[in-house]
């Protein structure tokens, strides 16, 4: 990729010089590698995308039952399987791009030990391809939403902002967790198990504004918040947005990606002798 | 201005640590602290292993240089430094022009995907833009033959289909400096030659830098006029590819018994030699002869195990057997103290045309799994032998490899 007549050196410990540069001129690699994914996810997959569907549909039906009928939490008068989905398409969107790019670097092994290109690539591309899943989920929402009398408002322009937020705390987790699996494959077993615990601990089969006592412990949690964000525009401002959990939910994915993001880039050199 | 400039690259492994502490639990008993001195990058070393060192050499535009070396010499570690897929401890690489490397035929070939598919995703892969893989598309595909199947997924080609297809998107790379590895050992021999002369066309034609690394010494002597002998991570020499072939093939004389000391790779075992000889076969009218290959040395401890495999190649490189002591059900351990073991292959060149050999002594641990060249080659001269009793001498360069037991029979009818 290297058109430009000046010549690129390699030197000991300083192949970073020439990253961000490349990061850039790899662009399209993205999204081949996004699309390779995507691809192949369905292929000889008889049922294809409606897979994508049934998950979430049977979640939410449970959480309905579990949450909403037996244990009888508040929902703040909006219908419980409205308010489920809302918060599930959150995590799942977070489950996925968090579970991609976590296995990305081992999946892509061969790939990342006989060529050459900015691996930073390689979990980026995952997490675009957690958002194709999630745009057939929405779908899902906007009918089922309008079943239940709530139609799109002004609020839900503002959720393109929620989205972004849930890929970069993805991101952020990703990035530390694909650097670690690289060397220490112990947190391949980590991802699955942090996962299921995080459906119950982030608030997706139940709403949290009615228990202010728990916010700050919840709040230390950046899914609280974007699920917070993704019901406020998703139900019309039903469930009001409080900008402080917000403010440290951004505070905490910012952290995690620049911590991140330094990880990956400190072992990325590594990576392929190790891998 | 030179195309390739490489000023003192040295390339540093750290061998035993991973094997040692491979999972987080094993490096959290070994302490909280030294987690963190790993996490943090500076895990403490086991043992040092130069894979490269001191290597200098500069290549100008339009070359096409070929890279030998006896296998653990250092060649494949040098393409990879090259295409940047991992960084040299010491030193500098200057490139002047994009580099292609192609170290594997088809990387990154999805099984799933169609032909189509893959050209554009190997395309991407090895650098090149969309734009660049839609004009060339019809050319890839018609150097690859295979434009009946595009749209059938490649786990369904047949594997010279998928060399072909692999071999066509990197040839159409059109990059200043190519790098390449083995990659035409797969194939048939009339695609090779294609690739070959592919190769030969855009270096002499485009003017254009091409790094080639090969155990066919054929294929190095017929591509490249100049080349680079890498001997145990260094340099040996670099210059017209006659010389440095001559140089590479005498390396080691060849005699009726070789010994070498060796070097202690594994913890806990001392190899004092390895040694291959070859002997007449008792009553033996057609010349045959027996192998012997005898590896003495001396265990530390009754509970480690290891095992020895048998790696034979012939002298340009085809590998004639490589087996490792799970195939072959051998191991030695369960005492300590010096021992002998011993190879033997009665009648060697019955099954084997006779003709130059090398062994390289390679010992494993009790898994088999970690293998250690000693990087030492042993060479042989086998006889040639009369396996069909027919008054003929069977010789490699005549009637090939293996004198295969064949029975013929007439029928008129």
């Amino acid at each position: 990729m290297n058109n430009s007549a000046e010549p690129m050196v390699i030197e000991a410990g300083k192949a970073e010089r020439n990253y961000w540069r490349d990061l850039w001129r790899y662009r399209e690699l993205l999204g081949f590698l996004a699309w390779r994914d995507i691809k192949v996810r369905y292929k000889q997959a008889t049922l294809g995308i409606s897979w994508a569907l049934l998950q979430p549909i049977v979640t939410t039906a449970i959480f309905t039952v579990i949450f909403g009928k037996l244990a009888g939490m508040p929902d703040g008068g909006v219908p419980y399987p409205v308010l489920v989905l809302s918060g599930l398409m959150a995590w799942q969107l977070f489950a996925a791009a968090l579970s991609g790019s976590s296995a990305s670097l081992v999946s892509n092994a061969n790939l990342i030990s006989k060529v050459y290109f900015p691996r930073l690539l390689v979990p980026m591309s995952s997490i675009a391809v957690a958002l194709i899943d999630f745009c057939i989920v929405f779908v899902l929402f906007v009918a089922v939403a309008a079943w239940h009398g709530i139609y799109p408002s002004w609020n839900w322009l503002l959720l393109p902002l929620f989205i972004f937020l849930t890929l970069m705390s993805a991101m952020g987790a990703g990035l530390w967790l694909t650097a670690l699996t690289v060397r220490y494959r112990d947190f391949k077993f980590i991802v699955p198990f942090l996962l299921q615990v995080g459906v119950f601990i982030s608030p997706v089969g139940f709403r949290t504004d009615f228990y202010p006592s728990w916010e700050p412990l919840l709040n230390l949690n950046p899914l609280t918040s974007i699920i917070g964000g993704f019901r406020w525009s998703l139900l019309n401002g039903a469930q009001a947005i409080d900008p402080s959990s917000l403010f440290q939910g951004v505070i905490v994915i910012t952290i995690l990606n620049i911590t991140g993001l330094w990880y990956f880039r400190r072992t990325e050199r590594e990576f392929a002798d190790i891998i | 201005m030179n195309s390739i400039e490489v000023h003192n690259i040295g390339k540093r492994y750290t061998i035993g640590h991973q094997a040692k502490r491979d999972t987080l639990r094993e490096t959290l008993s070994s302490g909280l602290g030294s987690l963190w001195q790993r996490l943090r990058g500076s895990e403490f070393v086991k043992e040092d292993f130069w894979a490269l060192q001191d290597i200098s050499f500069s290549v100008q535009p339009g070359e096409v240089v070929g890279v030998v070396g006896r296998n653990g010499a250092g060649k494949s570690t040098l393409l990879k430094v090259l295409s940047r897929i991992t960084e040299p401890t010491t030193g500098s690489i200057t490139l002047r022009g994009r580099v292609a490397s192609l170290l594997e035929v088809g990387t990154g070939f999805h099984p799933e995907l169609s032909g189509r598919e893959n050209i554009f995703l190997n395309g991407a892969i090895l650098g090149m833009s969309r734009w660049e893989i839609r004009k060339k598309f019809d050319e890839i595909v018609a150097f690859a033959e295979v434009n009946r199947f595009l749209d059938t997924p490649v786990k369904r080609y047949s594997s010279g289909m998928y060399v072909r297809l692999a071999f066509s998107v990197a040839a159409h790379l059109d990059p200043e400096i190519l790098i390449v590895d083995e990659v035409l050992a797969v194939g048939d021999a009339r695609f090779q030659k294609k690739c070959l002369g592919k190769m030969k066309s855009v270096s002499k034609s485009e003017g254009r830098t091409v790094l080639f690394v090969s155990h066919q010494l054929q294929s190095v002597r017929s591509l490249c006029p100049k080349s680079i002998l890498l001997t145990g991570g260094r340099l040996e020499t670099m210059g017209p590819t006659d010389q440095v072939l001559k140089i590479y093939e005498g390396e080691s004389e060849a005699g009726d018994a070789q010994t070498r000391v060796i070097k202690n790779i594994l913890p806990g075992l001392q190899l004092s030699s390895a040694k291959c000889s070859i002997e007449p076969s008792a009553a033996s009218a057609e010349g045959f002869h027996d192998f012997l290959y005898e590896i003495a040395g001396c265990i530390d401890k009754p509970q480690n195990k290891y095992g020895f495999a048998l790696h034979i190649s012939t002298n340009d490189g085809i590998a004639v057997c490589h087996m490792g002591p799970r195939l072959l059900r051998h191991f030695i351990g369960g005492q300590s103290g010096p021992f002998v073991t011993s190879f033997r292959i009665a009648a060697m060149n019955r099954h084997l045309a006779g003709g130059r050999y090398e062994l390289e002594a390679i010992v494993t641990d009790q898994t088999g799994a970690s293998a250690r060249s000693t990087n030492q080659s042993l060479v042989f001269d086998l006889p040639e032998a009369d396996p069909y009793a027919a008054d003929f001498r069977f010789s490699k360069a005549l009637h090939g490899l293996v004198p295969l037991p064949v029975s013929i029979e007439n029928r008129f009818q």
